[in-house]
């Protein structure tokens, strides 16, 4: 091994795939068959880089070589970098020895578009393929697919990977069309509508015979980028829901959009990263799939927007003050889900406990409850109860006077804006 | 108040459950040999581990805790915490005094307060899966120095086993100074003796071939993944607490 020559593409192409925000390593139940290596199904976070994103994969692009010129994306055709472009043998070391170390749960592998998509998603699926029936490596494998790539080629990658994604890249066809003139969203979700439909068919027949392939185990994932085109909050989050509804997706990533490119098209080089954005997707996101909410509930015509200064749970309750207070020691789980301050875990334990005896601030307290802000939402086993009628914005005043939100001091210099 | 003095194990502590309900002691104060101070006015006991005991212990408590009910009230003395015996033995108490099974009795203390422990070794336990660093040496043993806040070893041991089946391996706990060996087939435990020289965290004189560039490459896409214009360090520090940093290949 030319050990300059990989380290200087390793360099290019980690730096380059560095913007895919996807990190999921479970999901899976790949396990380790004839004394192979490896095993997938866990989900570990190995290490985080500085700036708090975990790592979990070897996330590399095969070649930053790239037809297309996305103004969003390093790797366009017109932008003037260094090139480089690994080979199939190239990866397949660099996995199993990061793996064998212990440094990684697998391989994240994207990659430019180099002459066409069926040519480079080849290339992704002789790797994958490579690395399971050469190596016998179990670990985890998420191929991102080609836009264009052939049905056929998608049904191989299926196979090999535990999951697979498209990105959207942009939130709406608007977008994608002013930002990315090359590519096609339509190229985009026939893939994901063949996948989606191969999955289900694959799991029906491994309902019937044991033996049949694992189909990509993980399902599917995909990507948009947020803050580089003007789409609100609420067409963010009704794209979302409609591919969790019609696709069966696993994940939406949000990715704030990092300026690296001058164009007129896009936010200036100095825009900030809308991070606190970003993270009231996420949450509102979780909302939508763990915590029974419809998406309406969080974002409409009336709330376009997610609140910056206070998480969208809070927010929804401040917004449904007549659906407060509720008695903890009786309300449906459905119901204590949407009590801000009261996560999942919390909810499922005060659930089971409160079987056995009524539950007090107290007891509340130590199963995890924030009570700074669910104190205002609840009544439990005491007669103090927190909300003297207290408004909606009255409430919102005291809990943001309490918490010491990493994002607080973000905010301030927003409001003072008006 | 009795005082019982125990040796430690978990047999001991299923011992001293049974002279306690044997004798009929209610108010009782739990220590480990060597740990506690004595007080006056309190009864003391001298509890001499009898296997017979705490095996009908045990058997009793299977009775009325579900097998992973049994396991948290193992894993929670397994953790080895300071002082905390008085709660293991709270908990035990509240299984055999009351009729249904109290595992989910999150606003009881006992059962808190276990569930908080099992929370901890658990937390432990996943770290070490994630940051334990392999590094090859000659003799194609794949090595890692860890030094864990719990004693959560032998928690590992089935996770390590089902990933890296064909490698030969070893995670050493240098705080305690016992590892445990995966030879491609079993596991055993090992203790090992390290020179002022070469301690236990240090293999760089028998690396194979390959290793330092591995390690090298590793450094470079570590730094190559960052995004300097999101640097946020005390999300960093949160994920990685400092005391690990030793042992990370990437943070050395």
């Amino acid at each position: 091994m030319n050990v300059d020559r990989v380290t200087e593409k390793l360099n290019i192409l980690a730096d380059a795939a560095k913007y895919d925000v996807s990190c999921a390593s479970s999901g899976s139940k790949r396990k380790n068959e004839n004394k192979g290596l490896g095993n997938a199904s866990n989900g570990i976070c190995h290490s985080y880089t500085e700036d708090g994103r975990c790592v979990s994969l070897l996330k590399i692009l095969l070649t930053n070589h790239c037809i297309f010129d996305c103004a969003y994306c390093v790797s366009r055709k017109s932008n003037d970098i260094k090139r480089a472009a690994f080979t199939v043998q190239e990866v397949v070391d660099l996995t199993i020895n990061f793996y064998r170390r212990n440094y990684i749960e697998g391989l994240f592998l994207s990659s430019g578009i180099f002459k066409d998509a069926d040519y480079t998603m080849e290339r992704l699926v002789t790797i994958a393929k490579k690395l399971r029936t050469e190596n016998n490596f179990n670990g985890y494998i998420h191929l991102k697919s080609i836009p264009g790539a052939s049905d056929e080629l998608m049904r191989e990658a299926g196979l090999y990977a535990d999951r697979l994604s498209v990105n959207l890249e942009m939130p709406t066809e608007a977008g994608l069309k002013l930002l990315a003139p090359d590519k096609n969203r339509q190229d985009m979700i026939d893939p994901m509508a063949f996948l989606n439909k191969e999955i289900i068919q694959r799991k029906e027949e491994k309902k019937l015979f044991k033996k049949a392939p694992m189909f990509a185990p993980a399902g599917q994932s995909t990507q948009v980028i947020i803050g580089a085109t003007p789409e609100n909050d609420q067409q963010i989050l009704h794209t979302a829901n409609h591919f969790y509804k019609n696709f069966n997706l696993k994940r939406v990533y949000y990715s704030g959009y990092v300026p690296v490119l001058a164009d007129k098209r896009l936010p200036g080089l100095n825009t900030a990263v809308p991070m606190v954005r970003e993270n009231r997707l996420y949450q509102a996101d979780w909302l939508m799939r763990f915590y029974g909410f419809n998406v309406n509930e969080i974002v409409n015509s009336q709330q376009p927007l997610l609140d910056l200064d206070i998480d969208p749970k809070l927010g929804w309750a401040i917004r449904n003050m007549q659906a407060f207070p509720i008695d903890i020691n009786k309300a449906d789980l459905h119901m204590i889900l949407r009590v801000p301050g009261i996560g999942l875990h919390s909810a499922q334990k005060i659930v089971s406990a409160r079987k056995f005896a009524f539950l007090n601030w107290d007891q509340l307290k130590k199963i995890g409850v924030a009570l700074n802000r669910a104190k205002y939402f609840i009544t439990c086993k005491s007669g103090d109860y927190e909300k003297r009628d207290l408004t909606g914005t009255k409430i919102k005043q005291f809990i943001l006077a309490e918490s010491q939100s990493k994002y607080l001091k973000n905010v301030q210099s927003q409001l003072n804006l008006f | 108040m009795t005082r019982l003095i125990y040796d430690g194990t978990f047999e001991g502590l299923l011992t001293a459950i049974f002279e306690i309900y044997d004798r009929r002691l209610t108010v009782v104060n739990l220590q480990k040999d060597g740990t506690g101070s004595s007080a006056l006015f309190e009864d003391e006991l001298q509890i001499i581990t009898d296997d017979a005991r705490a095996n009908r212990v045990l058997k009793g408590l299977k009775t009325r805790l579900s097998a992973n009910g049994v396991q948290r009230v193992y894993i929670a003395h397994f953790a080895g915490m300071e002082h905390e015996e008085n709660n293991i033995a709270g908990y035990i108490r509240y299984a055999f005094d009351t009729q249904q099974n109290i595992e989910d009795d999150y606003g009881n203390k006992y059962v808190q307060r276990i569930s908080q422990i099992v929370q901890m070794m658990r937390r432990e336990k996943h770290r070490m899966e994630a940051f334990v660093r392999f590094q090859k040496l000659q003799d194609d043993t794949y090595y890692a120095a860890v030094e864990p806040d719990f004693n959560v070893l032998p928690l590992l041991i089935r996770h390590f086993k089902n990933r890296y089946a064909d490698q030969k391996w070893m995670i050493y706990d240098v705080k305690r100074n016992y590892g445990i060996y995966y030879d491609l087939h079993d596991t055993e435990f090992v203790a090992m003796e390290f020179s002022a020289s070469a301690p236990a965290g240090n293999a760089i004189a028998v690396f194979s071939e390959h290793e330092e560039t591995y390690q090298h490459l590793w450094k470079n896409y570590f730094r190559s993944v960052n995004i300097a214009s999101r640097k946020n360090t005390k999300l960093h520090l949160r994920h990685i607490p400092k005391r690990y940093w030793k042992h990370l290949t990437e943070k050395i």
